[in-house]
């Protein structure tokens, strides 16, 4: 397990290699002079200059590059144009608003959603199972700001029960981080719930036909425990699979339902960054949205192995 | 007079709720007791397993419903009872086994945690106590390295060893009835004779009434004291095993013997002068494992295979599961590239032929697979699926539809047959397609990888005949491939059995399968089931031998 371990977060090296040099080619590449595109239209050529200096752009491609990525192993991802802040520290201070919604929010999913999936396959083709589906249709169909100000108004302005939008950090009291990320959990949830309950039920269908579970009931075990020691476990695979990319698309940002709530987080930056042509930004995100999905995969497959022994690599 | 065990009374089950509604089971009616094997033996559709999952009370809920009758299970009724009180007799009074030992397991829970869920859910032992009960039923089921085995997960154990953990855990509470449910249908014909002899000794060791399921007479004849023939959910007769086997009352039981195919092989046809077909030189396949970073495992799937095939002939492989036949079949038709050695077809070397410049010797070999249910594209009608290999080759649409109509007609199929879907069509049926399909390209040589294996004996029967029939209008070779040595010996002319990849004997057909020169292809023999009884002459075969 460990060796497997290993030789996993070994063969992530490659890969994140491989985006790095295409983050670092990307703004080599654009057509134009890189110190143009970072200085924006009205720079003076002294300042290009100076940018061309800064960045090393007179040197040769590799030298360029091998110099960025020490930088890079460094933890120094360049400093925004825009604001002048170094970018580590834009993007340390948006982390976590997005890490408490994306955990917050795939719990939730998780605990309202498996349970429904396994009864929807258990009741099969009963009212009970439309009525899950019924909801997970939807769950998915409702843009998520329409779920958004729905649970505004009503939780925030008509019961006064939560502020209307913001974030504290878990730093100032649990109190008044939670009440102001309960809503946007909410909000967020109602498409995973959907999407989950679905993958969980459709994996269930198809473990509650196996022989395995008719085995388990001809030992004369209950229903229940057919179901959560025989049938869920055997499912767990593509559910893990899609609560795994699920919360790696959480992670690196919603970027509606932070508008809607006002959080200061990953996903907004982002978009900000793309808008403002805040290269150095970018390319930070682009990084850190792989290096989520490398490690989440990586999890995902650790999962794996745990959850059916008949996967080994 | 023993104990009745089981009790079967004019049992019915409809489809559905509705009572007027189609019956699967009509009017049943079957006593098993102490200490005997009741075989019940049908074909597919005879509601022999049903019958069997209703005692259990393991029917789809909703979808088969028992109507009206009754099953006792020593004296209680089980159609009544509450699915409570069905939970609390299931491995405590009665108990199951399945088919496929392969899927009957829970991939992913320890086999000896499996067997212990039966003690915890039935019984107040602590965990000392439910282990070593397990550990000594596990070396009753003669299960090797039983502290390793207790602890491994399925996949880690043979098909043989699985099947054996099935019957510990359903005899481990000492049940007083044993249902199993083509308990060797799915392995070797050596596993299987271990395992029906394990069934036997631990029936006569605690009495256990046995109610055995299978379609397959040559078990019927090893295990049965009694035996019930059923069809279209009715019981054809019961009677003895030796009434039955001998002097059956009904046509249909009669038909069902003599479809079985007899051990003794075919007379033999005359040798011919006409020209090879097919070779194989040494053919070889290696399977390479690799991981990345870890080291290759390589496994050889078929080694040194030599073969010569002439046309008009039908060359058998025979091995059981895992001994390379089907490897060697896909090499030859290159489905597979072999990875040393030679095959020659009609004289042309293909076995280093580059996909392109086999394309058209492809043609001249064509292969039939083992089941008709997903070797058939479900979404093409059946005139499409026959009639495309020709188009491939350049034949009009026309012309090739007509062709496919006429190979309808070749395999006992309505011309109608053309523009339908596999499904409206039975195996036995869809099997006659896939052979029509082959013929569509007129080829030299045909495959049949296990082509009937998947089929009951009496349609089994009909192909076969088919296969022949075909073999003597168009002169074709046939390389057949089976592990059942009953249809090798009715259908080949020479006979080459395969064990871990090789060939370990080779000749002709009536010479290797009465007088085998290898100690293997003896056990093989002496492993099939019902070897005693000549069936179809309703006789044991030491009576037809004088």
């Amino acid at each position: 397990m460990l060796g497997y371990l290993l030789r996993r977060i070994l063969a992530a090296i490659p890969v994140m290699g491989v985006v790095a040099l295409f983050v670092f080619l990307l703004l080599r590449l654009t057509p134009g002079d890189p110190a143009a595109i970072l200085a924006g239209d009205n720079a003076t050529p002294e300042q290009l200059d100076r940018i061309r200096t800064s960045l090393g752009l007179n040197e040769p491609l590799y030298t360029q590059f091998f110099t960025w990525i020490g930088k890079l192993l460094q933890g120094d991802l360049g400093v925004s144009l825009i604001s002048n802040v170094p970018v580590l520290k834009m993007i340390s201070q948006r982390v976590e608003p997005s890490i408490s919604i994306a955990l917050s929010t795939i719990i939730l999913a998780i605990v309202v959603a498996v349970p429904l999936g396994v009864i929807a396959a258990w009741k099969h083709g009963t009212w009970i199972d439309r009525f899950v589906m019924g909801l997970s249709v939807v769950g998915f169909s409702v843009p998520v700001f329409v779920i958004g100000y729905v649970l505004i108004q009503i939780f925030a302005i008509e019961l006064r029960w939560v502020p209307v939008q913001g974030f504290r950090s878990i730093t100032a009291g649990f109190g008044p981080f939670f009440e102001r990320i309960i809503l946007p959990t909410c909000t967020l949830s109602f498409i995973y719930v959907a999407l989950i309950a679905r993958m969980t039920r459709a994996a269930m269908l198809d473990v509650l036909g196996e022989d395995y579970v008719r085995t388990a009931r001809a030992k004369g075990i209950s229903e229940t425990g057919v179901l959560l020691h025989h049938a869920l476990r055997n499912a767990a695979v593509p559910v893990i699979t899609v609560i795994g990319t699920g919360f790696a698309l959480l992670i690196s940002g919603v970027v509606v339902t932070e508008s809607v709530f006002n959080l200061p987080g990953i996903g907004r930056l982002t978009v900000d960054a793309v808008l403002a042509r805040d290269y150095p930004v970018i390319q930070a995100m682009i990084l850190l949205t792989s290096l989520i999905y490398v490690t989440v995969n990586l999890l995902i497959d650790v999962a794996y192995t745990l959850l059916d022994p008949r996967i080994r690599y | 007079m023993t104990n009745i065990v089981l009790d079967i009374d004019n049992l019915v089950v409809g489809l559905g709720k509705n009572p007027s509604g189609q019956r699967i089971i009509d009017g049943v009616s079957l006593q098993v007791r102490e200490g005997e094997t009741l075989c019940v033996v049908g074909e597919s559709g005879s509601g022999k397993s049903v019958t069997s999952l209703t005692v259990m009370g393991l029917l789809q809920k909703g979808a088969l419903v028992p109507s009206s009758g009754s099953v006792k299970l020593v004296g209680e009724e089980l159609l009544t009872a509450s699915d409570r009180r069905l939970r609390q007799l299931r491995a405590t009074r009665m108990a199951m086994i399945f088919q496929e030992p392969m899927t009957a397991l829970n991939p992913v829970v320890p086999v000896g945690r499996q067997i212990d869920e039966v003690l915890r859910v039935h019984t107040d032992l602590d965990a000392r106590a439910r282990r070593q009960k397990i550990l000594a039923m596990m070396e009753h089921v003669r299960l090797p390295d039983v502290a390793r085995i207790f602890a491994s997960y399925p996949h880690r154990l043979s098909g043989g060893q699985r099947q054996r953990i099935m019957i510990a855990m359903a005899l481990v509470l000492e049940p007083k009835l044993l249902i199993a449910d083509e308990p060797t249908t799915a392995l070797d014909v050596t596993t299987q004779k271990q395992i029906l002899t394990l069934i036997r000794d631990l029936q006569r060791d605690h009495g256990t009434a046995v109610l055995f399921i299978t379609h397959d007479m040559g078990v019927v004849a090893e295990i049965a004291d009694r035996v019930a023939v059923m069809r279209y959910g009715r019981l054809v007769e019961t009677g003895t095993l030796d009434g039955i086997l001998r002097t059956p009352a009904m046509e249909y039981t009669r038909n069902l013997l003599s479809s079985v195919p007899s051990l003794v092989p075919r007379a033999p046809r005359a040798e011919t002068e006409e020209p090879v077909v097919l070779e194989t030189n040494e053919l070889g396949k290696v399977y390479r494992e690799r991981s990345f970073f870890g080291k290759a495992r390589e496994v050889d799937a078929a080694k040194d295979v030599t073969l010569t095939l002439r046309k008009g002939r039908t060359l058998g492989i025979v091995g059981e599961s895992g001994s390379g036949k089907s490897t060697v079949a896909r090499c030859i038709v290159r489905l597979i590239d072999p990875t040393s050695g030679g095959v020659r077809l009609a004289g042309r070397e293909i076995s280093d032929l580059s996909r392109r410049l086999l394309q058209p010797h492809r043609k001249k070999i064509q292969i039939i697979f083992q089941d008709p249910y997903r070797s058939l594209n479900p979404r093409v009608t059946v005139g499409e699926t026959i009639a495309e290999g020709p188009i491939n080759y350049g034949m009009p649409r026309a012309e090739a539809l007509a062709k496919a109509r006429e190979l309808l007609e070749l395999v006992d199929l309505p011309a109608d047959a053309i523009s339908r879907y596999p499904h409206q069509f039975s195996g036995g049926q869809r099997q006659r397609i896939a052979i029509a399909r082959a013929l569509a390209l007129d080829p030299d040589v045909l495959v049949a990888d296990e082509a009937v294996s998947a089929l009951d004996v009496s349609v089994q029967a009909q192909v076969l005949e088919l296969l022949d029939e075909i073999q003597q209008r168009l002169g074709i070779a046939l390389l057949f491939i089976t592990h059942d040595l009953r249809v090798a010996a009715q259908i080949c002319d020479d006979v080459a059995v395969m064990q871990h990849g090789r060939i370990v004997e080779q000749g002709p057909a009536a010479q290797v399968l009465t007088h085998p020169q290898q100690a293997y292809t003896r056990a093989l023999l002496d492993a099939a089931p019902g070897r005693g009884w000549d069936f179809a002459n309703f006789r044991p075969v030491e009576v037809a031998a004088e």
